[in-house]
Formats: C-alpha cells, sequence, structure tokens
C-alpha cells in the first residue's frame, strides 16, 4: 500500500506544496514532481554523487533523503543556483578548462565543490581532492575539475 | 532500484516515538545513511519508519564534569566542527574525517552509525577504545552500557526492541592520554580494510570481526604484535583475505605506536 | 588562398587554420553545467509506462514455471510478459561476423525464454505506471527453476566437459592462430628468452548515466520513435527496424546528451530490445532505465584474459620474436551485432605492435561461460595486447640488464620506416615512436627521476617508473565491421546549411557523448566556411535529422565525421562564393570569405555580410540570374579506404611509490605523449587522454568484477566495484606530436582511447619497477595491495 504524505518545502526560493509517497527519496520527488532534471540519480545507493543537494545550507545526497524529511527544509538544486548566479565563478572555470564531458556528474560536482569554496580557506589540491572524492566522474579523470576549484579559489578574495 | 513502500511518521517527543516504535515491524530513522541505501536496494522493507530527527534534546554536545556526552542525533559534519570533541575526544575528532564523504556527514549522525554496529564503522571502534558509555532509553526507563558491552555481533547491539539510543558519553581525555586513528582505505572515504583506534593501551581494530575487537597491549611492542597475531581473525572481505587483514592491522599497530599524536 | 582550397596537413597551412589547433571550450558544456542538459530519463511523454526485469539469480537454469497472477493484480501494472510473449514481436540475433571465421554463438532473444545462461539475464517484463510499482510487482513474480551445470572459469570453458549450448559441441566461440613462420627458429637460436602469464580482470564501463531508452511506438503510423543513450543512432535504426519488423525509415532514433558511453552504449541489449518491442506490443511509450544494480549485472563486461607470452632477444638487446597464448571468456552469448571475438582478435593484431621484430606466433581462444556478456569496451584490447607486450619488453630488459626506455629505444619502429606492414599483418601509415619516447623522456627528466629513486631507495621508499608504448586502432575502415557483414556504418556524413542570418548548422551522423565532437565540428565548420565560431549551430544524434552515419566508436568520430564535416564545408563555402560572384558580379575566383563577410581575395576588403547573403538568397532570389539556383544545404560524407585502420602511436610513464608494509600504491604522476595527428583542439585532446588514463588506472590498480565460483557477481555496487575517484588519481602530463594522415584533408586521427590503451601497462611497470629491487613481481590486474604483499612473501 502506498502511504501518501503532505510536504511543503523551498526549493530554490520558492514554495511548494506536494503530496508524495514516503518511500520517495528526494532527487526522485525533484525530477518527478517539480520536473527539475539537473539533479541525477546515478546509483541511488549514496556512492556516486550525481545527485549533491543543497539541503538547509548543507550538501547532502539526495538519493539518501526521502520526500517526506524534505518538509519545511530549504532545498537548492543547479537550475537554483545557476539562476542566483551563486555557482557562476566555478561554471566559468568548468567551462573554461572542459572540466566536464558528459556532464551527468557535473550538477553534483559543482555542488560539492560550491561547499568546499563556502567553507573552507584556500584549501590545498589534495584538500580539493578529497573533497570531491565522493563525486563519481569517469570522464574527466578529474583533473579538470580539480585545476578549476583551484582556480576559482585562489581567486577567491 | 525504488524503496518498496513504508509509512512514515515524524514524532516530536520521546514517548510518542516509542509508542510508534512498539510496532515490531517499525525501524527508527536517524540520518538514514545506512538506512537509505538498503530500502533503496530492498534489502529491507519495514512497514513504518519513524523519524526520530524531530526529537528534542538529542542533538546536542554538552560538556559535563568528566565527559562529553553527545547526543546520538548529532551529525558527523558537527562532531567534525566541534572545538569541544577534538579538545575532549581527540580520538572521536581524528576519526571523524574518515567516515565517508562531506554529503553523507552532513546527514548521518553517531546515534545512527553506533547502533548500525556496522564492525567496519569508526565510531564503534572509538567508543570501545574510550570506554564510552551507552545511554538508551525505552518507553519507560533509562539504562547505561558500556560500549565493549554494547556491540554484540555483526549489525548486532545490545539495543532491544523498543529502545533508542539517546546519546554516549566519552570520558574527557587527559593530558597524559595518547589517541591515535588510523585506517587503510583503497579510495578516500571507503569503508575500510582495517581500522585501529588507539588509546592509551586499549587497541581497537575496525574491520577486523563481527564487532570491535579490543587488545589491551602495554610496553612492549613485540608482544603486542604476537599478541595481534594469536589474538586477531578478521573475517576476510572481497579483496582481502583473513591474513592480509591480519598483516595490514600488525602494520597500524606498529604505526600507531609509534606515532606520538598525543590528547594535547 | 583561402583556408579550404588545401588540405589542413599541408606545407605553409599553418595562418590558415583558423579555429583547428586552438582550445576554444564547447559550447555544448554550458547546458550541462547549468543541469539544463536532456538525458533520456529526463523526458516524459503522456501515456509513459514503465518497465523492469525480472532477472535470473543463477548463473545458468533453466525456466521450469513462470507465475504472473499475483503480479498482475496489483494496481499500477499494466502486463508482465515471459520471453515468449516478447518473442512475438521481437526476432532474436546471433552475434557473429564473416570476417571472424568459425565464429559461432545461438540465437539471443530479448527475453530468455526456456533458459538463462547468465545471472541477471532478463526472463520476464513488467511494465507499470511508474517504476516503483513495476518493482513491486517484480516481488511477486514467481519462478520455478531448474539449476544447469554453470561454467564459469573460462579455463574450465576451454577444456569442455561441461558443455554450455547443446547445439555445440564445444565452449569455443572463436578462435584464431597466426603464424609468420620462424618462430621456434627465433627462439632457439635467441640469446635471451623471456616467458609470463599475464591475468586481466574483467571490468565493466560504469557510465555514471545508466543504460536508457525510451520507446514511442505510434500504431497509427506503425512508426517507432526512440530516444535512446546510444553511440550509433543509424546502427540501432537498422535494428529496431529489422527486428521489430517496421520499415526503417519509419524508425527514428534519438540520442540526446548521453551521460557517458565508452562502448558500453554501442551494443544491443536484450532489454533495450524488448522495451522497444514491448512499445509496439502496448501501442504507447515505454521508459527502461537500468538501475546501477542492472548496470553491473547487465552492461557488458570487457578484458577478463589470460595470456602467456614469450619474447626472443639478442644479448644487445634486440628483440626477434613474439609467442602469444591468448584465452579470453566472453559470457554465454557473442554480443550482436559486433560480436565478442573482436577484443581478443585485437590481442592478436596488436601484440608486440611497436617494436621492428619479425617473428610473431598468436594463439587465440574466445570461450563461452555463464557469465555477463563481454564485448567491445573503450580501447577493446588495447590495454591487455599494451600491457602484455610492455611488460615482458621490461622483463627482457632487466635480464639483459638494459635500461627500459634504451630498450625501447633499440626496438621501436624507426619514424623514417613508413609504410610499414606489422608481423601480424596490420598496417601502419606512419608513427612517429622515436619522437614520441625522446619528447616523453624529456617531459618526466627520465634521469633525474632514476637518479632520485637510487636514493630514495636507501632510505626504504620504493618509487617505480613504468613506460609504456603503444599504437592504437583509430578510424576505422569497413574492413572492421562491414566486411563480416554487419550494418554498421564505416562511413560519417555532414550537412552544413547556411541560414539567412549567416548562421551555419551542422548536422552529422557522429554523435556526441561529452568527447566534445560537437565542439570541434564547430571549429572545422566555422574554419572551413570562413565563420567565426558563434555562429555555428552543431546538431547530431537524430537519424531524422542527420546524414547516415557510424556514430561514436573505435575513436572514429573526429578523424571520419570531422572530415566530413571539413568537406561540406568547404563545399558550402564554394557554393557561398558562387552566389556571391552573381551578387556582386564578379568572378568567384576573385572572393573569399573571411569573419563572417566575403572579400575580395587580394585586398581582404570587405564586399558581402553572408547575413546580406543569405537574405538575398533565400528571400529575393528574384535579383539572381534567371538560370541559378542557389544551394546553400551542401551534404558531403567520408569513409577512410586506404588502410584498414588509421594507426596512432604514443608512450605514456607513470610513477608511483609502493608501500611495503600495506601494499598500496600512491600514483605520483603520470605522463602521455600521443601522435593523434592533425590535433583540432588541444584542450579536448588532453582531457580525452586524462580520462582515458584514469580508466586504464581503474584497471590496474581498482576494477575488477568479481564472480563467484557458481557464478554470482559479488561486488556489482558502486561501493565494492572500486571505480577511480578524485582522491587517488595522479595529475597527468601530456604532451603531442602530431603526423597527420594523409587520408584525409583534416590529418586527424583518432584519441579517445589511447589513455585507457596505455595506462595499465605504465602502472604495472612501475610498481614492478619499485618491486624489482624486493625480487617481487605482479602479473595479475588489479594489483591490489593483498597481490602486491603477496608478491612481496608479507602474507
Amino acid at each position: 500500500m502506498e502511504h501518501e504524505y503532505d510536504i511543503t518545502l523551498t526549493v530554490n526560493g520558492t514554495a511548494v506544496s506536494r503530496r508524495v509517497p514516503a518511500r520517495q527519496h528526494l532527487v526522485d520527488f525533484l525530477r518527478d514532481e517539480l520536473e527539475l532534471t539537473g539533479s541525477h540519480a546515478g546509483c541511488e545507493h549514496g556512492v556516486c554523487g550525481a545527485c549533491t543537494l543543497r539541503v538547509n545550507g548543507e550538501i547532502v545526497r539526495g538519493c539518501l533523503m526521502l520526500a517526506v524529511q524534505a518538509n519545511g527544509c530549504r532545498v537548492d538544486t543547479i537550475e537554483g543556483l545557476s539562476d542566483s548566479k551563486e555557482l557562476a565563478a566555478l561554471q566559468k572555470a568548468f567551462y573554461e578548462r572542459n572540466a566536464l564531458q558528459c556532464g551527468f556528474c557535473t550538477p553534483g560536482m559543482l555542488l560539492a565543490a560550491q561547499d568546499l569554496i563556502l567553507k573552507s580557506n584556500r584549501p590545498t589540491r589534495e584538500e580539493i581532492r578529497n573533497h570531491i572524492s565522493g563525486n563519481y566522474c569517469r570522464c574527466t579523470g578529474y583533473e579538470a575539475i580539480v585545476d578549476s576549484i583551484e582556480e576559482v579559489v585562489n581567486g577567491k578574495s | 532500484m525504488k524503496a518498496p513502500a513504508f509509512a512514515y511518521a515524524k514524532p516530536s517527543s520521546l514517548a510518542a516515538a516509542f509508542d510508534l516504535l512498539a510496532n515490531p515491524d517499525a525501524k527508527a530513522l536517524a540520518g538514514g545513511q545506512s538506512l537509505i541505501p538498503s530500502l533503496n536496494m530492498r534489502l529491507s522493507s519495514p512497514e513504518l519508519l519513524v523519524d526520530i530527527t524531530g526529537l528534542p534534546g538529542l542533538a546536542e554536545i554538552k560538556v559535563l564534569d568528566d565527559v562529553v556526552r553527545i547526543g546520538a542525533l548529532v551529525t558527523h559534519a558537527r562532531l567534525e566542527q566541534s572545538p569541544e570533541i577534538k579538545k575532549h575526544v581527540p580520538l572521536l575528532a581524528q576519526a571523524v574525517p574518515h567516515v565517508a564523504h562531506a554529503a553523507i556527514r552532513n546527514r548521518g549522525t553517531i546515534g545512527g552509525s553506533l547502533a548500525l554496529a556496522d564492525p567496519a564503522a569508526e565510531y564503534p571502534a572509538c567508543a570501545v577504545a574510550l570506554d564510552a558509555v551507552f545511554i538508551i532509553k525505552n518507553k519507560t526507563a533509562e539504562r547505561r552500557v558500556k560500549a565493549e558491552q554494547f556491540f554484540k555481533g555483526l549489525f548486532e547491539t545490545d539495543l532491544k526492541p523498543g529502545e533508542l539510543l539517546i546519546a554516549v558519553e566519552f570520558p574527557i581525555a587527559a593530558k597524559s592520554d595518547r589517541a591515535v586513528f588510523l585506517e587503510l582505505t583503497r579510495r578516500h572515504g571507503d569503508y575500510a580494510i582495517i581500522g585501529l583506534a588507539m588509546h592509551n593501551e586499549r587497541f581497537v581494530f575496525l574491520g577486523a570481526g563481527d564487532r570491535p575487537k579490543l587488545f589491551l597491549f602495554q610496553k612492549d611492542l613485540q608482544k603486542a604484535k604476537e599478541g595481534l597475531k594469536a589474538g586477531l581473525n578478521p573475517p576476510a572481505d572481497l579483496y582481502n583475505s583473513s591474513a592480509t587483514k591480519r598483516h595490514l592491522a600488525g602494520v597500524l599497530l606498529e604505526r600507531a605506536w609509534n606515532t606520538n599524536t598525543t590528547s594535547r | 588562398m583561402g583556408k579550404a582550397e588545401l588540405p589542413l596537413h599541408a606545407p605553409g597551412t599553418k595562418v590558415d587554420r583558423g579555429y583547428i589547433g586552438q582550445s576554444v571550450p564547447r559550447p555544448n558544456a554550458k547546458r550541462l553545467l547549468q543541469g539544463r542538459g536532456t538525458y533520456v530519463d529526463d523526458l516524459k511523454l503522456p501515456r509513459l509506462a514503465h518497465v523492469v526485469f525480472y532477472r535470473s539469480p543463477h548463473a545458468h537454469a533453466k525456466i521450469k514455471r513462470l507465475e504472473f497472477s499475483a503480479a498482475l493484480k496489483l494496481t499500477g501494472v499494466i502486463g508482465v510478459f515471459s520471453g515468449k510473449d516478447v518473442a512475438e514481436y521481437c526476432t532474436p540475433w546471433v552475434g557473429v561476423l564473416a570476417h571472424l571465421k568459425g565464429i559461432k554463438s545461438p540465437p539471443q532473444h530479448a527475453v530468455a525464454i526456456d533458459r538463462a545462461c547468465w545471472q541477471g539475464e532478463a526472463v520476464a517484463a513488467v511494465v507499470a505506471e511508474t517504476r516503483a510499482r513495476a518493482e513491486d510487482a517484480l516481488a511477486l513474480i514467481e519462478v520455478e527453476w531448474e539449476e544447469l551445470p554453470a561454467v564459469i572459469d573460462m579455463e574450465d570453458s576451454l577444456a569442455g566437459k561441461k558443455i554450455i549450448h547443446n547445439e555445440f559441441s564445444d565452449n569455443i566461440c572463436f578462435r584464431r592462430e597466426h603464424d609468420t613462420g620462424g618462430v621456434d627458429e627465433a627462439f632457439a637460436a635467441a640469446d635471451v628468452v623471456v616467458e609470463e602469464t599475464f591475468d586481466f580482470g574483467r571490468h565493466t564501463g560504469v557510465c555514471l548515466e545508466m543504460r536508457s531508452i525510451l520507446a514511442d511506438y505510434n500504431a497509427a503510423e506503425h512508426s517507432l520513435t526512440v530516444y535512446h543513450s546510444t553511440q550509433a543512432p543509424h546502427m540501432m535504426q537498422d535494428i529496431f527496424s529489422r527486428h521489430l519488423g517496421i520499415p526503417e525509415a519509419s524508425v527514428r532514433v534519438i540520442a540526446r546528451d548521453v551521460g557517458g558511453s565508452f562502448g558500453i552504449k554501442v551494443h544491443v541489449y536484450p532489454d533495450e530490445m524488448a522495451t522497444a518491442a514491448l512499445s509496439v506490443m502496448l501501442r504507447r511509450p515505454v521508459k527502461f532505465v537500468a538501475d546501477r544494480l542492472e548496470s553491473f549485472a547487465t552492461d557488458i563486461h570487457a578484458r577478463e584474459h589470460k595470456a602467456k607470452v614469450r619474447l626472443a632477444c639478442t644479448k644487445a638487446g634486440e628483440i626477434l620474436a613474439f609467442d602469444l597464448d591468448d584465452l579470453t571468456g566472453i559470457g554465454p552469448y557473442s554480443v550482436y551485432p559486433r560480436t565478442s571475438g573482436i577484443e581478443g582478435n585485437q590481442v592478436v593484431n596488436l601484440t608486440g605492435g611497436p617494436y621492428k621484430h619479425q617473428k610473431y606466433r598468436a594463439k587465440l581462444n574466445v570461450v563461452f561461460t555463464n557469465k555477463n556478456v563481454t564485448c567491445q569496451y573503450r580501447a577493446v584490447g588495447h590495454p591487455i595486447a599494451v600491457a602484455l607486450t610492455e611488460g615482458i619488453v621490461d622483463k627482457a630488459a632487466a635480464k639483459i640488464g638494459m635500461d627500459p626506455a634504451e630498450f625501447r629505444r633499440k626496438n621501436l619502429i624507426p619514424d623514417d620506416a613508413y609504410p610499414y606492414t606489422f608481423p601480424s599483418g596490420v598496417k601502419f601509415e606512419k608513427l612517429s615512436h622515436h619522437k614520441c619516447l625522446d619528447l616523453l623522456l624529456e617531459k618526466m627528466q627520465y634521469e633525474q627521476i632514476r637518479l632520485e629513486q637510487i636514493q630514495l631507495r636507501k632510505k626504504g621508499i620504493y618509487r617505480g617508473i613504468g613506460l609504456a608504448a603503444m599504437i592504437e586502432v583509430t578510424n576505422p575502415s569497413p574492413a572492421f565491421y562491414g566486411v563480416g557483414g554487419a550494418r554498421i556504418s564505416a562511413q560519417d556524413g555532414a550537412t552544413l546549411r547556411l541560414e539567412p542570418t549567416g548562421m551555419v548548422t551542422v548536422m552529422c551522423s557522429v554523435t556526441e557523448q561529452g568527447q566534445g565532437t560537437e565542439g570541434i565540428f564547430a571549429q572545422i565548420a566555422a574554419s572551413a566556411v570562413g565563420v567565426s565560431l558563434e555562429k555555428i549551430k552543431v546538431i547530431t544524434g537524430d537519424t531524422g535529422v542527420t546524414p547516415y552515419g557510424g556514430g561514436t566508436w573505435a575513436s572514429r568520430g573526429a578523424g571520419i565525421g570531422g572530415e566530413a564535416v571539413l568537406l561540406s564545408g568547404r563545399a558550402l563555402r564554394a557554393n557561398i562564393l558562387e552566389i556571391a560572384s552573381k551578387i556582386l558580379n564578379v568572378d568567384k575566383d576573385t572572393l573569399d570569405i573571411e569573419s563572417n563577410t566575403v572579400v575580395s581575395k587580394l585586398t581582404q576588403e570587405k564586399k558581402l555580410l553572408l547575413e546580406e547573403l543569405g537574405r538575398v538568397a533565400y528571400f529575393r532570389p528574384d535579383t539572381l540570374p534567371m538560370d541559378f539556383q542557389a544551394e546553400l544545404t551542401v551534404t558531403r560524407h567520408y569513409t577512410p579506404r586506404q588502410y584498414g585502420f588509421t594507426f596512432t602511436n604514443g608512450i605514456q610513464a607513470s610513477l608511483v611509490e609502493v608501500d611495503t608494509d600495506t601494499g598500496f600504491v600512491k600514483l605520483l604522476k603520470h605522463w602521455c605523449v600521443e601522435d593523434s595527428g592533425t590535433v583540432i583542439n588541444p584542450m579536448l585532446v588532453d582531457e580525452q587522454l586524462r580520462g582515458g588514463v584514469v580508466q586504464g588506472i581503474g584497471a590496474a590498480l581498482f576494477e575488477e568484477c568479481l564472480y563467484s565460483p557458481e557464478g554470482q557477481l559479488l561486488n556489482g555496487n558502486m561501493a565494492d566495484y572500486l571505480v577511480p575517484m578524485s582522491g587517488e588519481m595522479p595529475d597527468i602530463i601530456c604532451a603531442h606530436v602530431e603526423t597527420p594522415t594523409m587520408q584525409s584533408q583534416l590529418g586527424a586521427k583518432g584519441v579517445g582511447e589511447a589513455g585507457t590503451a596505455g595506462a595499465p601497462g605504465a602502472v604495472m611497470n612501475a610498481i614492478n619497477d619499485a618491486l624489482a629491487p624486493l625480487n617481487a613481481r605482479v602479473t595479475a590486474m588489479p594489483f591490489t595491495p593483498e597481490r602486491i604483499l603477496k608478491a612481496l612473501g608479507r602474507v
């Protein structure tokens, strides 16, 4: 039997209310219900990082959080953080260095990278590598991603 | 894969939580970083998830006279950032960065990790090394259990149906205490092949059996190594035989022994 | 002279190359960076249904009974289907090719009928309104099995005590022997003979976007539109058409953004065929997105070779002969339509490839097993051939006491020896092994790190340096598949259209999976026509729109698709000048196009903006001469034909440090020097190399699909199958030698697989170099801590 619950949350600054099945995880909710398809489900067991989202200002694995748990939360996705220009510097660096190929990991990677930029003061290259070590990219080999983050970090005043 | 259907409740008081958890097919949901993957892979099919993250008073780090009391809902990220933990429970502070990745540390909780009792996880070994005390409640009573008695086997604890782990008390480290946390992972953030939480003469290995494996070693490294060889019989994993893990445990033992890290 | 007139690699063309050779960012990255790409799972259609599959829990078992009644009762379930049900809408296939003589495989159905041959093979399909509901129904399906003897180990398979397919008398899918003659004599005469057996683990591609397909059958038109995460839309169009009985032109395959492919998405998958068949059967759109666990169990696997190689050489270090015996296990079926014989065949073709010995003998056995199927995955056969060649070469060098770089210098085919026929029969147009070796040694400061290595060893720090020279198959001609009867196009086409506003739309049959093909096509088109880059819009991945072609595989996109774009761009430019000459009333030979403007060739004086030319040609053709029709859409095709393959070459080096207590390998640095001909976009080429190197490192250190003796996949999830993550990867230094192919005007060769081809061998040699003073050696990939500790005698 499907158990459904009413939730209200703020997604990319807009309040939304929906009735959701308890079993639906947050990424499926965003993708299927809100049609915010920028967050990707790459494994649904919390390993690949493609579904990385920001909930109440902290990055989380979107597949390891239920939509009902997000009731009352503030959720930010790649779409919102692109429109607000918060990710503009990272996106520019990724673009110029080709720090993405297929793009499937990219939204999650950007959110993980931005988390480091917000929280860390001039992280070393090794710290950058470690911080994104939960975000899988099969295409790039990571170096261009690390270079891009490093560039933004160094450009940060 | 998608999780099987279940009901969900988020009680706002312990009393309400205990009522809900009286259902034998209910499961407590804290950070969900281990439970939700098992649901998503349909390895677990509870009737009801009781989300305990709304319970008051369980997300505090309190420095008391001789212990630091950590509420079950304190996340890994909070522990990582806490100056109190760094100061008073340095072993735990050393262990936290080894727990998975930032996005998981933001949700996962110390109570969830301890109650899951994954023998490859970091906190159970730290808790045993530090002789931590677990505070457990049910609807009517509270009891205190020493870490060593809490872990009963593979994913098995002293928690009885209807009980919740409320908090853990770690003794405040003394100036002379030595604490070293080491683990070997092939990739940053993975579960360790083998790990060691060392506090003074207490050496606790993770990934080495069905629960944290405690050894008491004093003064003589050679004797300690022999003791380890005789007493440690870790289960093989996908990539490592028991013999390999035992060898690696010996390497960690020697490294910890030779590390001059002190608590201050 | 304008840029369109000469081959780009002709002398003096540097100034006329336009965007060729520039590191410009690729335009399509922008939408992906904002999460605004469109992958298959992002699409929704009215009446969309979702299919999931009941998969065999056994490696080999007879289906005695299928019971769907409970599943069918579940609300939201549209239907539950057996193999027989699906077979009414989809004919079976056989993965063989005529030029792989003797290759055999039994017919394979979209959903297995009667028998499952590997753990994970689909035996029933559930279609429901949501994926979750379909999965609920799966749990209600009852299957009664009779387990059959399973053949898991490939040596057991070769021995043939248990036969997997009753219609055959053995388990051998394909066998090849090659012999130049004189091999035994060479070995008998040699001063030094070295021998080694190498084991290569089974891996899989782990594309971050899982296999995905949305099939939308229109019953009124008897037409099928398939949104597919694929590398080869036209091949799939042909296959859907023939196996589902829909006229080819009524099948349209659309590949929008594809989240990684690496060869995984160029094969016919039974569950994907079933999805299309179910759309036809149910007369509504049906979507299948493999979940990650299904991906591990059913995406093609690759490698799994055991290869014994011998090398004969003189005391002075001259290689005389190679002798190879390779065994590979491919699962129960040869994969359609490319077959699973190609990887082993490549190992035979390529082993010893960089070197000038003349005697070569090889034996290959490709055998069936009851594990998931294997097929072509990035660098097909190359990582095996390179590692075993370079591994045995290092062993020979060590035996005669020669530095491995010097040993290679002595034996690499000289740069002036081309064209050259290698003893395996493959032909090289022009390679640059020595230039690449010199550049590599200079870049990595080889002498210096050798000295450091000696110093550090004294302190008990074990560093190792490994080299791996390689050759690589790129730009395949029809000799790869077409000659064997496969309906796989070796040619590609590009259509260019000048829009009325002076923009240029490019439509090409080569697809984009993130390599940047659309980006380089824009560079080539802009350069060929004479417009600026922002004037170009590239469309790929739609059989309804682009010319016919092969798609993206075998490092062919730039070399073949790029050439088609270049030819088409030049033709469009000529047509534009023709129109300009009518408008301006001057001889077209006096005109050129520069920066979106028709100019005087002589003075560079601006004569006519392309947007003005477009306006006239499309909206005021009445002002043009009566007998003249403007043609602003042109299509050109290209097929490489002079050589079977356009070989590239390169060399890689790895610097590692081995912790001899733990067996852990730390990758300190990696170098890759590659000659891929004309470099169209250095940044994109370097990123292809880096990504490829890291996939190769995955093979060397981490990745292996582990099976139990009963044929159960033990690590089929992201936590247990270890892919390389950022924390452990080294920085990778890339450099280039450019030897353009003279077969095309563009001169580009492929580069997509080079990194993956060379890295495992380089890392292996580095580890063995580090372990050499301890008399330890590893030969079984991946080199786990345990394998290294065992080699060291520590456990």
